[in-house]
C-alpha cells in the first residue's frame, strides 16, 4: 500500500490523534492532485498508467471522469485514495483538505478511508463480502471510526438504508448480498461509502453493471445525497451520457492523461479535443434512425509499456499532423475560455454535441446531431 | 404488458423463423416455478435483424436460448425453415446447428482458453468434415481477414492474448463460418467500450450485409438495439410489450414500460437535466409468482382492475406497431403526463 520513495515531509499525525483534517466549507477547495503519476511494475516493463494527472475539486462538486478501458481512470481514482498495489509507484501530489496523503502510511491512510473518502465500487457483488450479513459491513466502518455501541450503529445503518431508499430496512440488514438484486446491491454499497458521512466520494463505474432503469435510479440518489451532503464527487464512467447531466465538471483521459477538461455545458457545446468528439460520435443515438453507421474510432488504445511518441491518441487520429508524431501536446487552456482546457495541436471545433434532447413522445424521428 | 396474442405475426410461409407460445419454466426448489418466459409469439423474415430488448430478468436471453434448443423449451413451437426444432433430437437436431449459431455476451469466457484461434473458428467445420483440411485453413484465413484481423498473427494465438473486441470478432468468424441462416447475437456488445462497441456494431452490419444473415440481436441498450434492428421487440417478466418498427416505435411508443425504458437512457447532453425525465420506480418483480394479468401493473402508472384482471392482447395500434396493452399511449400523448410510479424517492 505504502509507497517505498522517502515521504516529503514529516508524516501527518497518526490515527489516533483528533480529525486529521482541518474542515472545509461549500465551494472551497477540497482535493487538489498536481502532476500524479502511477506506474505499476510488470515483466514486460513499466506500466504508466497515470502520467501527470492534475485537477482541482470543491466541495459540493461533481468532476465526471470519462475514458475508454486502459485510459487509467480507475487508477487515477485509486491513487488519489491510496488504492494502490504494492507494485505500484506514486509521485506528485494528492492534498486534500490542505494535507498532503501521497506518501501517508497505511496507519494514517486508514483514518481518512470511510472516515473523510471513500468509494462505490463497479461491480456490487463483488464489493460486497459474500459471508457477511448486510448489516455488519454497513457497521464496519460506523465502529471503525465513531465510538457507538452495537445498538446505535444498527439504528443509524437502518437510517442509511432509508436514505438510500431500501424498503423494509430492518429485514435487509439480515440478509446476505446474494439475497438481493444487482440494483439492491449497489445502494448498499451506496450505504456503506456514505456511512461515516465522508467528504469525498469515488464513484466508480457504480452502475456499468445495471439495467438502464436502475442506473437512473442509482445515479439520481448519488446526486441526491451529494447535493444534501455538499460531498465532492468523482464520478469514473466510459458513458459520456452518464456524466452529462450530472457531472459539474468533466475531464475526457487517454493513456493516462487527462486530454480535455472543461465545465460540462462547456465541453459539450464546444469539444476541442478529436478524441472526445470521436467518443461522442462512436455512441449510437436513439434519434439516428435505423441502421446508420457509427462512427467508430479506429484501432485501439497504445500499450501503457510502449506509449508513442508525441500525442498518444495520433495514431488513431483524423487530424494528425507530423508535428503530433514528435510533440507531446500540454494541456493548456482555451485562449476564448479560460475553463477549458485540451491537449491537442490542432483542435477541433466541434458542435455536433447538440444530439437533440429526446423528448419521448415528440417525433423524435428526424435526424439531428451526427450529421457525418 | 406483458401480453400474449399473435397480431404481430406475419405470414408463416415468409418467416424464416416462428416462435409459438413458447414457455419456458424452470423448476426452483420445491413445488416452485420460473416463470422465465410466457406465451411468446415471435417471427424473423429473412435478412430482417429483429432486437429484443429489456431489463435484466426479463426473459430475453432465454428466449434466445430456447429458440437455439438450449435447453428446449417447456413448450411451444420453434418453426426454423419450416422443421420444428422442438421435435428433433439427436443428429437431426445436431445438423440443424450448423444453421443457426449464437454469439455470446462475454466474448472472453465463451472462447475456449486452452485452444489456439484457428481451432476455435475451424471447429464447426471440422467437426462436419468440410472440405480437405488445406480447404477449411483457407476458409479461416479468409474468415479472419473479414472480421479484420491479420491471420498470420492471429491465428496461432490463444484467446487470452486478445481484448475483448478482438475476441468478439474472433466469435463472430466462429458463428459464422459454417455459413449459418440464423445468428442469435445475446449482448454481443455490452461488455465493450463505446468506441469499440461501434466497431463491432459496424462489423455485424457487413457480415449481415456479405453472408445474408437473418438476426436476433438481444440487447439491454435500447440505442444499439435501434441502431442494428429491423424490428424491435420489448420484453418484460417473460411476456412481451410491445413489437414494431423502431423509427416507430421509438418515435411514438406506446407502452408505458417501453416509454419508461426509453425516458431512461442518459442522453449525451448536459442541457437535458436528468431529474426532469421520469424515471421508472420499483424494481422487476419475482419470476417466482408473476403478478397476474398485465405483469407490468406493479409498476405501471396507468394500471387499473382491468390490467389486474386481464392478461392484455397484442393489438395493431398504428401501422407496424404492435402492443399489448389495456391502455396504451394513444398518438399524440405527451408521455410526460405519465407519472411514472415511484419515481420520486
Amino acid at each position: 500500500m505504502t509507497d517505498p520513495s522517502p515521504p516529503p515531509e514529516p508524516t501527518a499525525p497518526s490515527a489516533a490523534e483528533a480529525a486529521p483534517a482541518p474542515p472545509v466549507s461549500p465551494g472551497e477547495v477540497l482535493l487538489e492532485v498536481t502532476d500524479l503519476r502511477t506506474t505499476f511494475s510488470s515483466p514486460r516493463g513499466p506500466v504508466r498508467a497515470v502520467r501527470g494527472v492534475s485537477l482541482t475539486l470543491r466541495r459540493g462538486r461533481t468532476l465526471g471522469v470519462v475514458g475508454e478501458s486502459g485510459s487509467g481512470k480507475s487508477v487515477l481514482s485509486r491513487s488519489i485514495m491510496g488504492l494502490v498495489p504494492s507494485n505500484a509507484t506514486r509521485t506528485g501530489s494528492v492534498r486534500f483538505a490542505g494535507t498532503e496523503i501521497l506518501n501517508a502510511d497505511a496507519k494514517v491512510m486508514r483514518s481518512y478511508w470511510g472516515d473523510q473518502m471513500a468509494m462505490v465500487f463497479q461491480d456490487p457483488m463483488t464489493a460486497l463480502n459474500p459471508v457477511l450479513r448486510v448489516e455488519q459491513q454497513i457497521t464496519e466502518s460506523l465502529h471503525e471510526h465513531i465510538d457507538l455501541t452495537k445498538k446505535q450503529a444498527r439504528d443509524t445503518a437502518m437510517q442509511l438504508l432509508e436514505s438510500v431508499g431500501i424498503p423494509e430496512p430492518a429485514r435487509r440488514l439480515r440478509m446476505y448480498p446474494h439475497e438481493l438484486s444487482g440494483g439492491m446491491r449497489q445502494r448498499i454499497m451506496i450505504a456503506i461509502a456514505l456511512a461515516c458521512g465522508p467528504r469525498l466520494l469515488f464513484a466508480d463505474e457504480p452502475t456499468t453493471a445495471l439495467d438502464v432503469t436502475v442506473q437512473a435510479q442509482i445515479l439520481d440518489l448519488l446526486q441526491t445525497m451529494q447535493q444534501d451532503r455538499q460531498m465532492a464527487m468523482i464520478l469514473v464512467t466510459h458513458d459520456l451520457g452518464v456524466v452529462a447531466g450530472r457531472a459539474h465538471d468533466i475531464a475526457v483521459m487517454y493513456a493516462g492523461r487527462i486530454v480535455e477538461q472543461a465545465p460540462a455545458a462547456s465541453l459539450f457545446a464546444h469539444m476541442r479535443h478529436p478524441y472526445t468528439e470521436a467518443l461522442l460520435r462512436s455512441i449510437p443515438k436513439l434519434e439516428m434512425s435505423k441502421h446508420t453507421r457509427l462512427d467508430a474510432i479506429g484501432g485501439r488504445p497504445p500499450d501503457l509499456v510502449n506509449i508513442p511518441e508525441g500525442c498518444a491518441f495520433a495514431p488513431r487520429c483524423p487530424h494528425a499532423q507530423d508535428r503530433c508524431l514528435t510533440e507531446d501536446p500540454q494541456l493548456v487552456p482555451d485562449p476564448a475560455d479560460p475553463d477549458h482546457l485540451y491537449a491537442c495541436h490542432f483542435p477541433v471545433h466541434g458542435v455536433l454535441a447538440a444530439a437533440t434532447p429526446v423528448t419521448v413522445g415528440a417525433a423524435s424521428g428526424a435526424d439531428a446531431g451526427a450529421s457525418s | 404488458m406483458a401480453g400474449t396474442g399473435t397480431a404481430h405475426l406475419r405470414d408463416a410461409s415468409e418467416a424464416l423463423l416462428r416462435v409459438e407460445d413458447l414457455v419456458v419454466e424452470f423448476r426452483s426448489g420445491r413445488k416452485q416455478k420460473v416463470h422465465a418466459v410466457t406465451e411468446v409469439n415471435l417471427d424473423v423474415l429473412p435478412g430482417e435483424t429483429l432486437g429484443l430488448v429489456g431489463e435484466s430478468g426479463c426473459g430475453k436471453s432465454t428466449t434466445g436460448k430456447a429458440i437455439m434448443q438450449l435447453p428446449p423449451p417447456t413448450s411451444g413451437r420453434v418453426v426454423f425453415d419450416g422443421t420444428d426444432l422442438t421435435q428433433l433430437s439427436g443428429n437431426d437436431l445436431r445438423q440443424v446447428r450448423t444453421q443457426v449459431q449464437m454469439i455470446f455476451q462475454d466474448p472472453i469466457s465463451s472462447l475456449n482458453p486452452r485452444r489456439k484461434v484457428e481451432e476455435i473458428i475451424a471447429e464447426g467445420l471440422d467437426i462436419w468434415k468440410v472440405g480437405t483440411k488445406e480447404e477449411r485453413a483457407a476458409k479461416v484465413d479468409e474468415m479472419l481477414l473479414t472480421v479484420g484481423m491479420d491471420p498470420e498473427v492471429a491465428k496461432g494465438r490463444r484467446p487470452f492474448q486478445f481484448s475483448g473486441g478482438q475476441c468478439q470478432r474472433i466469435s463472430i468468424a466462429r458463428a459464422v463460418i459454417t455459413e449459418p441462416k440464423l445468428i442469435v447475437c445475446d449482448e454481443p456488445v455490452s461488455a465493450l467500450d463505446v468506441s469499440v462497441q461501434a466497431q463491432i456494431l459496424n462489423l455485424l452490419e457487413d457480415m449481415k450485409a456479405q453472408y445474408g444473415l437473418t438476426m436476433i440481436f438481444i440487447a439491454h441498450d435500447l440505442a444499439v438495439v435501434k441502431n442494428i434492428s429491423d424490428r424491435v421487440a420489448v420484453m418484460y417478466l417473460g411476456r412481451l410489450c410491445e413489437v414494431g418498427d423502431p423509427d416507430v416505435l421509438y418515435a411514438q411508443p406506446a407502452h408505458p414500460y417501453t416509454a419508461a425504458l426509453l425516458s431512461a437512457i442518459p442522453v449525451p447532453d448536459p442541457t437535458v437535466r436528468p431529474d426532469t425525465r421520469q424515471t421508472l420506480g420499483g424494481e422487476i418483480p419475482s419470476p417466482l409468482a408473476p403478478p397476474s394479468g398485465c405483469r407490468f401493473r406493479t409498476r405501471c402508472p396507468r394500471a387499473d382492475q382491468v390490467c389486474k384482471d386481464q392478461v392484455p392482447e397484442m393489438t395493431e395500434v398504428a401501422p407496424h406497431q404492435y402492443v399489448a396493452c389495456h391502455h396504451p399511449i394513444a398518438p399524440g400523448e405527451s408521455v410526460a403526463s405519465v407519472e411514472l410510479a415511484g419515481a420520486r424517492a
